[in-house]
């Protein structure tokens, strides 16, 4: 095969637009995490929160140099320099985490975190799991390296979605009503949008209503032992952000993050 | 040939994590690979975790620490994903540097539970609790020592079995 293969070519295309997905969901989900910084419910949790952030710029940054191999352009351009309608990251990750906003009276939402972090990070494994036996090599060696540090992400999650699900009556509310809008845009990150067929059969991942069913599986005897009922089916109220479909969040996130880069896109980090 | 494998191995093990100065990235099982071309040494490095800020240091002192010790007009630093980086990566000696630095070396093993064992670096008792399974870096977990009483750091274990 050469590079002027059509069927090379396809493939590269898939690739590409896979990357995007999984490096434009990580890259805004640690923004939003980095966000809570020094406003997390506790020193240790701040500790926890930073450092599963820090983890997930890692990730995003080398998802981002992947596409850099590819000839997207440089990282810091792709992570910074693109406007939200080319952003490929689902709607779930982009939503602010609460009223206010980090430099003025943020009043921000723990229950909401806790549940969008769970259930992301869920969703994220299994897909890191798919990607091991991803037909892109570069893809399947990240994948064994990322799922390591995820062990440690879910572990943290899971244990704040079940303590505090099973805590006091308010806890219980607030968790149950954050949970309701979680799954209002969960299957944004299932979703591999237009580019679905290909990424599939070109065997870069496995198909979208697999990775839901395999979610499912994965959450329902926790959501049991819990006494929480697993909702018959998700979705995708604000658009598929896959497609270019995003909220005014986006567009704020993007303005704040890439302040200092549009300064002067060519100083050095 | 402008050196031997073996003289650029001795150079690494004199470049150090730079935030546990007692253990070189040699015994921390980052080195994946050196070769050595006419004009030009390429490193391959492994990153224990992909977000640790300390990466970009380390390619930097392993460049300087190259090129001082040999006379080399390139030397490239590459960080690969190919081999993932694991716990048990870290040598004997990288684990005694560990100790001596405050942190508890990782386990040898996991429990099929998913449980580990942790002792005290300073006073070896078993005796210890979880502070936070995050620490200050990303390799690092927060613990607490209730016989000696000091607050301690321990490396996480990292296994392609989790």
């Amino acid at each position: 095969m050469t590079e002027n293969d059509p069927i090379n070519q396809d493939y590269q295309k898939a690739v590409i637009e896979l990357l995007y997905q999984l490096a434009d969901d990580d890259f805004i989900h640690a923004f939003r995490g980095s966000e809570w910084l020094g406003l997390a419910p506790h020193i240790e949790e701040d500790v926890a929160f930073s450092s599963i952030s820090q983890d997930t710029m890692g990730h995003t940054a080398m998802f981002y140099r992947l596409l850099e191999e590819l000839g997207e352009g440089s990282a810091d351009h792709l992570a910074q320099g693109r406007s939200s309608i080319e952003r490929k990251n689902c709607v779930l990750v982009e939503l602010v985490n609460g009223p206010g906003n980090y430099m003025e009276k943020p009043r921000y939402d723990w229950a909401f975190a806790v549940v969008r972090n769970y259930f992301y990070t869920q969703a994220k494994a299994i897909k890191i799991q798919s990607l091991k036996n991803s037909s892109y090599k570069p893809l399947s060696d990240a994948a064994v390296k990322v799922k390591m540090e995820l062990y440690f992400h879910l572990l943290h999650w899971k244990t704040w979605f079940t303590q505090l699900m099973t805590s006091t009556d308010e806890a219980r509310k607030r968790m149950e009503e954050a949970t309701e809008r979680v799954f209002a845009e969960l299957d944004g990150v299932f979703s591999q949008g237009s580019y679905r067929v290909k990424i599939v059969d070109f065997g870069l991942i496995e198909d979208e209503t697999i990775l839901r069913k395999l979610w499912i599986q994965e959450l329902s005897p926790i959501f049991q032992s819990i006494n929480l009922t697993m909702p018959e089916s998700f979705g995708m109220k604000h658009g598929n952000g896959r497609d270019g479909e995003h909220t005014g969040d986006l567009e704020q996130a993007i303005q704040t993050l890439s302040e200092v880069y549009r300064l002067n896109p060519a100083a050095a980090w | 040939m402008i050196a031997t494998n073996e003289e650029v191995w001795k150079v690494l093990l004199g470049v150090n994590d730079p935030e546990i100065n007692t253990v070189s990235i040699v015994d921390l099982g980052m080195v994946e690979s050196i070769n050595i071309g006419r004009e030009e040494i390429r490193i391959k490095i492994i990153p224990t975790f992909l977000g640790c800020p300390a990466l970009p240091i380390i390619q930097k002192n392993i460049e300087n620490a190259v090129k001082e010790a040999i006379e080399v007009s390139e030397v490239t630093v590459e960080f690969v994903c190919s081999a993932p980086w694991t716990s048990d990566r870290i040598t004997e000696r990288g684990r005694e540097g560990l100790q001596a630095f405050g942190i508890s070396p990782p386990p040898r093993h996991i429990k099929e539970n998913g449980e580990w064992q942790v002792d005290c670096p300073y006073c070896g008792s078993t005796y210890v609790t979880f502070d936070n399974l995050f620490g200050p870096t990303a390799c690092r977990s927060i613990l607490y020592c209730r016989s000696c009483k000091n607050p301690f750091e321990a490396m996480k274990p990292m296994s392609t079995d989790m």
